[in-house]
């Protein structure tokens, strides 16, 4: 991909994380939505990235997945600077983001979904068709895997639970070779049992040796799989943790607003012991 | 078995896979008008009758099959009525004042079809416009070109006849010939046309890499761009594709009568909608069949021609033509409900 690396300076090098950004900024127009944000993504670690609804959270993903250029700072994917112009060269670049509403096609069959957009191919000339057995196959495989069993992939993804769904979409990012999986809000909108279900598809990926960035607003959730936990207010970094350096209450504390969460609670609470508590 | 697992297996209905099927409802309404038409019109079942009954059914299918790919790609064109008037009188124009083979007219008409489609297409993704506003638009411009061009060049509605011309017989050989057997069976190379395209038609949207990207672009366009299919590219196909069909039917009309009146078309825009909606199609988009499409244009022929059999007036025939829109549109709505319904 050519246009993906214009502008390339720097020489990959074996020791170079999987991904990075540095001090990137993104503007729509005079709205500044991101600016000065960093983070690394290394194998088989899994990087958090927290903040509130218009924190840049999307921004961010939207950088990262190819939808959008960013206009300040540097992306580099194994040292190498990019300026990604589409989610082809994202995936070619073996980076596979799953979205919270369009991951799939919802009227279409389970096994199109899972290879829409690579779809393998058989037969040569004018009998050059989809590998429809292999693909039927491969998607009950890659589903069992994740511990999945559909006895029948041909029934629309949209008959799936939202828990299953993204599910589907963790096992086509892995299937298909990504070294980099950007989960969007993927617990956002799932009962705790379904999260605890996606969550344990994370960190199989994870021990698969994939490098992922996890987008939430739920500390807990975070804290659960997390390995670095990076926070976004305003479009801007609040603070970048190791999971050792910061523990779930000062991660949910920062992530609820911190002081502004203090103040709050002042305001709500007449009782004077709540001022106790507060500190 | 996981807990989802179990789901899964408990959410599976016998039979879901049959009622799954977009070409249900056209298929079930075919056989119903096909006995209705036997009972009431002594003629209809002749062997005559059927070879009218299916040549009408073709001239449609031509169009509806393409119309219903776009449909199921998540867009509209309205101008397709009005494109084959075009398609077939750019051929005539050209072929008479240059005096040149038919086949020179036949080639530069394929061009300018393909021009307008992909003019179409182009429009819509670059605009981003809904394709209703924009195929609109292409639809009044090509009307009142049509009329207005025509009547400057020959100085009437009508074009000049290129019966007489070099390179008529081939060309009429493969748009508007007929074979016939026996005394009365007459077969149309349309109806050729029409199974061929049906057949293609059906391969690209279940066995090829595009056929997944129709149904996704129309499904999810958003979702479809971020999995990396080329959603413009596969919308401004779509549209060429609706054109070559134009231009298909309009060397028939062409190579049948010689001559092109050039107010025709306008109307039939709708019946090829109209077919491929009762063929499955949603208008939402993301699902359909060409079966379906096809299937929704031999309902259509059985009737307009049943209802000259039966002797009524054919005016009924648009009455009849929106009542079925209805129903099928009600039956597409139930299927979409028992397909779509998550969790």
């Amino acid at each position: 991909m050519t246009s993906a690396e214009t502008g390339a300076v720097a020489v990959p090098s074996a020791d170079a994380p999987l991904l990075a950004l540095e001090e990137v900024a993104k503007s729509y127009g005079n709205v500044r939505a991101l600016h000065g944000v960093s983070l690394t993504v290394e194998p088989g670690s899994v990087t958090c990235v927290l903040g509130d609804n218009g924190a840049g959270k999307s921004t961010l993903i939207k950088i990262v997945s190819g939808l959008h250029r960013h206009d300040g700072g540097r992306y580099r994917i194994d040292g190498r600077e990019v300026r990604l112009g589409s989610p082809r060269e994202a995936l070619d670049a073996g980076i596979a983001t799953v979205y919270q509403d369009l991951a799939v096609v919802p009227l279409m069959p389970v096994w199109r979904n899972f290879f829409l957009g690579s779809e393998p191919h058989t037969g040569r000339g004018p009998f050059r068709r989809l590998d429809v057995r292999a693909m039927r196959a491969a998607t009950r495989d890659a589903l069992r895997r994740m511990g999945i069993d559909l006895r029948d992939v041909d029934q629309p993804i949209g008959t799936l639970s939202g828990g299953e769904r993204q599910c589907v979409a963790i096992a086509r990012a892995v299937h298909f070779g990504a070294r980099v999986l950007v989960l969007d809000e993927p617990t956002a909108a799932l009962g705790v049992k379904q999260s605890g279900t996606v969550l344990k598809y994370v960190a199989a990926a994870r021990d698969e040796g994939l490098g992922v960035i996890l987008i939430t607003h739920n500390p807990h959730h975070a804290y659960l799989v997390g390995g670095r936990f990076v926070l976004l207010q305003r479009g801007a970094m609040a603070g970048s943790y190791a999971a050792d350096e910061i523990g779930l209450d000062e991660l949910t504390r920062q992530m609820a607003g911190g002081s502004e969460l203090d103040e709050l609670r002042h305001e709500l609470r007449h009782d004077p012991r709540g001022e106790a508590q507060s500190s | 078995m996981t807990a989802a697992a179990t789901e899964a297996a408990v959410r599976r209905r016998p039979g879901h896979a049959l009622f799954a099927r977009p070409e249900l409802g056209s298929v079930v309404g075919a056989v119903a008008v096909l006995v209705f038409f036997a009972v009431v019109a002594d003629s209809f079942l002749r062997p005559a009758g059927l070879s009218t009954v299916v040549y009408a059914a073709s001239t449609i299918g031509i169009m509806a099959v393409p119309v219903a790919l776009l449909m199921i790609g998540g867009e509209f064109d309205l101008s397709t009525g009005v494109m084959v008037t075009t398609s077939a009188l750019v051929s005539s124009m050209v072929s008479y004042q240059l005096t040149a083979n038919v086949w020179v007219g036949v080639g530069v008409s394929l061009l300018a079809t393909l021009g307008v489609g992909l003019f179409n297409g182009w429009m819509l993704t670059r605009t981003g416009l809904p394709s209703f506003i924009i195929t609109l638009g292409t639809f009044l411009m090509l009307t009142g070109l049509n009329l207005g061009a025509t009547k400057l060049i020959s100085g009437t509605v009508s074009t000049p006849s290129i019966a007489d011309m070099e390179g008529y017989g081939s060309a009429g050989a493969l748009f508007a010939s007929q074979l016939t057997f026996g005394d009365d069976v007459r077969l149309r190379v349309t109806v050729l046309w029409w199974l061929g395209l049906t057949a293609l038609a059906t391969w690209v949207l279940l066995r090829t890499r595009a056929g997944n990207w129709i149904f996704a672009v129309g499904g999810d366009a958003e979702a479809a761009r971020a999995v990396g299919v080329p959603v413009a590219r596969t919308k401004i196909g779509l549209y060429l594709g609706v054109a070559l069909c134009a231009w298909i039917l309009g060397q028939h009309l062409l190579f049948t009568y010689g001559v092109v009146q050039s107010g025709e078309g306008v109307g039939n825009e709708l019946i090829y909608i109209a077919a491929a909606v009762i063929g499955g199609c949603l208008l939402t988009g993301g699902y359909g069949s060409a079966v379906g499409a096809a299937v929704g244009a031999l309902i259509f022929g059985m009737t307009s021609k049943g209802i000259v059999y039966a002797q009524w007036d054919p005016n009924w025939f648009t009455f009849f033509l929106g009542a079925m829109l209805l129903l099928a549109t009600l039956l597409n709505a139930w299927i979409r409900r028992r397909s779509e319904a998550t969790a």
